[in-house]
């Protein structure tokens, strides 16, 4: 299955790949309409002694998310791992087992996670395809 | 093709289900569920109660579940006996079901203290089933006064799923501190102020001994007057169909890392089981849904005939109460362990990160929670503090405090 891999080396800590995935998955037509809003990222960059590097869901083949969910909302789609935010009533349980503390609250109540822009317009995810120094690869893994 | 028979419908027997599809796809597998109803996600409950989900929504699993993983599931039947000499198990309905592999996900019972003139409470109940939850909601009112013995999990999430449908709320505790099973004083006092503040009377150090039919009678002398009684001091695992067919139990099942009880071909998952807590390497009972769903799965392929082991359960509870996010993972040992405590601590925040052996082996978060995971994946993986900035990891949880080599393999995709 393919997957969102990060290259620490060639990240510049740009922070674009948050502002892509957040325009992607906000239903918005436009990105500048983003200005002035708080922005709900799915990826996250992280910075620490002269490093930088974006953090996403790693889709795990043995997702303790999916299995600690009390509300049956995470499950696998596929090999991905989505949520049903319909069903999630925000417990944080996946933000206590997420060892990449790659599952985050939302804007409403439910927690949010890269789903691999498979449920949005983009075709392939959009920190990918902005990244403008390819340190985010879209890669079978 | 195998028979396999699992009693109990809730997590521990779906994970079972899905543990024994992902190595078996043709065995027969029987649910036998006491509940007549499809299995639903047992710790949202109080969510239902508070309109944050739903008779639908609270399907643990969608309605083509059964169908599409070939279980047939006998809905509203209870097992009375299992013969482990003949692989046989005797239902309430007079009918005995062969097996060649049993899992036990028999769940726990609420445990009710007696206590004198209780059987004069008219409108009195226990909170850890959906029926539970749809009497509640059918029993009270905006005039309802409701008392709630017990303020650990279930009594304070049983109160806030009440809170906007009834007109006042006491909890009382024969402890003197609420959560007292995951939180210590410090981090309970938050956790108080935030419940009382929005009109919850907390009645701690104190029982109830004495019972009218609208009226409590405490130890301390306090008399509560109530209309709705809720029981939720604890729950104990039903261990008996295991214990009494000769299996290993001490205060539960005992199982293995692969969830085998001391009897041939019989596994146990979920609250029914005790297990080694690797936090502190001690045997305990670890009624919490994600351990359930994990020993169900195990169970599962090891019946299947795979192998698998469930080896690095610890307790872990996050849970909120109106508004106020508490995450705890793990064990708090003391100082007089060779134990220490780090951590930080502000009005509306409390973090505490408890080291042992070089190791991070529990902790408390209070307010702050991002990323808890983090932390909880280092007491899981038992990762040495050496081998981290631990220094860094103490302000926040975040992953540069791990090696460039860890990232690599776990964001880079990188093969060690």
């Amino acid at each position: 299955m393919k997957k969102v891999f990060v290259k620490e080396e060639w990240c510049l800590g740009c922070h674009l790949c948050e502002y892509n995935c957040a325009f992607a998955n906000s239903g918005l037509d436009r990105m500048e309409k983003l200005k002035g809003k708080s922005i709900y990222p799915r990826i996250r960059v992280e910075s620490g002694k002269d490093v930088t590097y974006a953090v996403s869901c790693r889709h795990c083949k043995d997702a303790i998310c999916v299995k600690s969910c009390i509300s049956g909302a995470l499950h696998l789609e596929n090999g991905a791992v989505c949520i049903d935010h319909e069903k999630c009533v925000g417990c944080l349980t996946c933000v206590l087992v997420c060892p990449f503390g790659a599952v985050v609250p939302g804007e409403n109540g439910a927690v949010q996670k890269c789903e691999l822009c498979l449920k949005n317009s983009c075709g392939e995810p959009a920190c990918v395809s902005g990244c403008p120094n390819r340190a985010i690869v879209y890669e079978e893994g | 093709m195998k028979k396999y028979l699992i009693i109990g419908n809730s997590t521990a027997a779906i994970g079972c289900i899905e543990g024994i599809r992902s190595a078996d796809k043709d065995g027969e597998i029987t649910v036998v569920s006491k509940e007549d109803r499809h299995t639903y996600c047992r710790p949202l409950i109080s969510y239902y109660l508070e309109g944050k989900t739903d008779l639908e929504r609270i399907k643990y699993r969608p309605d083509s579940f059964y169908e599409e993983n070939g279980v047939k599931v006998l809905f509203g039947i209870s097992a009375e006996k299992i013969d482990s000499e003949k692989k046989s198990v005797t239902l309430d309905n007079g009918s005995v079901l062969p097996y060649d592999e049993l899992c036990v996900a028999a769940g726990s019972s609420p445990f009710v203290p007696p206590a004198d003139g209780f059987e004069k409470v008219k409108n009195k109940l226990c909170f850890t089933t959906l029926d539970d939850a749809l009497a509640l909601e059918k029993i009270t009112d905006k005039n309802s006064r409701v008392l709630i013995i017990g303020a650990g999990l279930i009594g304070l999430k049983c109160a806030e799923g009440l809170f906007e449908r009834v007109k006042k709320i006491t909890v009382c505790d024969l402890a003197d501190r609420v959560l007292s099973t995951i939180l210590d004083k410090e981090s309970s006092v938050m956790v108080e102020k935030r419940l009382e503040e929005n009109g919850i009377e907390l009645v701690l150090n104190d029982c109830a001994v004495r019972y009218e039919a609208n009226k409590a009678f405490m130890k301390s002398g306090k008399e509560i007057e109530f209309d709705v009684l809720v029981t939720a001091v604890g729950v104990r695992p039903n261990a008996k169909l295991v214990s009494d067919a000769g299996g290993k139990c001490g205060r539960a099942i005992t199982v293995d890392e692969h969830m085998k009880t001391s009897l041939e071909s019989v596994y146990a998952a979920g609250d029914c089981t005790e297990s080694v807590d690797i936090s502190d390497g001690s045997t305990k009972v670890m009624a919490l849904l994600p351990n359930a769903y994990m020993q169900g799965f195990c169970a599962g392929v090891n019946m299947a005939g795979k192998e698998q082991v469930f080896d690095n359960a610890i307790p872990m509870n996050s849970i909120g109460f109106f508004g106020v996010h508490i995450m705890t993972a793990g064990s708090r040992p003391q100082e007089s362990e060779g134990a220490y405590v780090c951590g930080e601590k502000d009005e509306d925040a409390l973090k505490k990160l408890y080291i042992k052996d070089n190791r991070l082996v529990g902790f408390i978060l209070i307010g702050k929670t991002e990323r808890a995971g983090i932390y909880t994946g280092m007491i899981r993986n038992k990762t040495d503090i050496a081998s981290v900035d631990f220094e860094r990891l103490q302000k926040c949880a975040d992953l540069s405090a791990f090696s460039k080599q860890w990232r690599k393999e776990k964001l880079g995709g990188v093969l060690q």
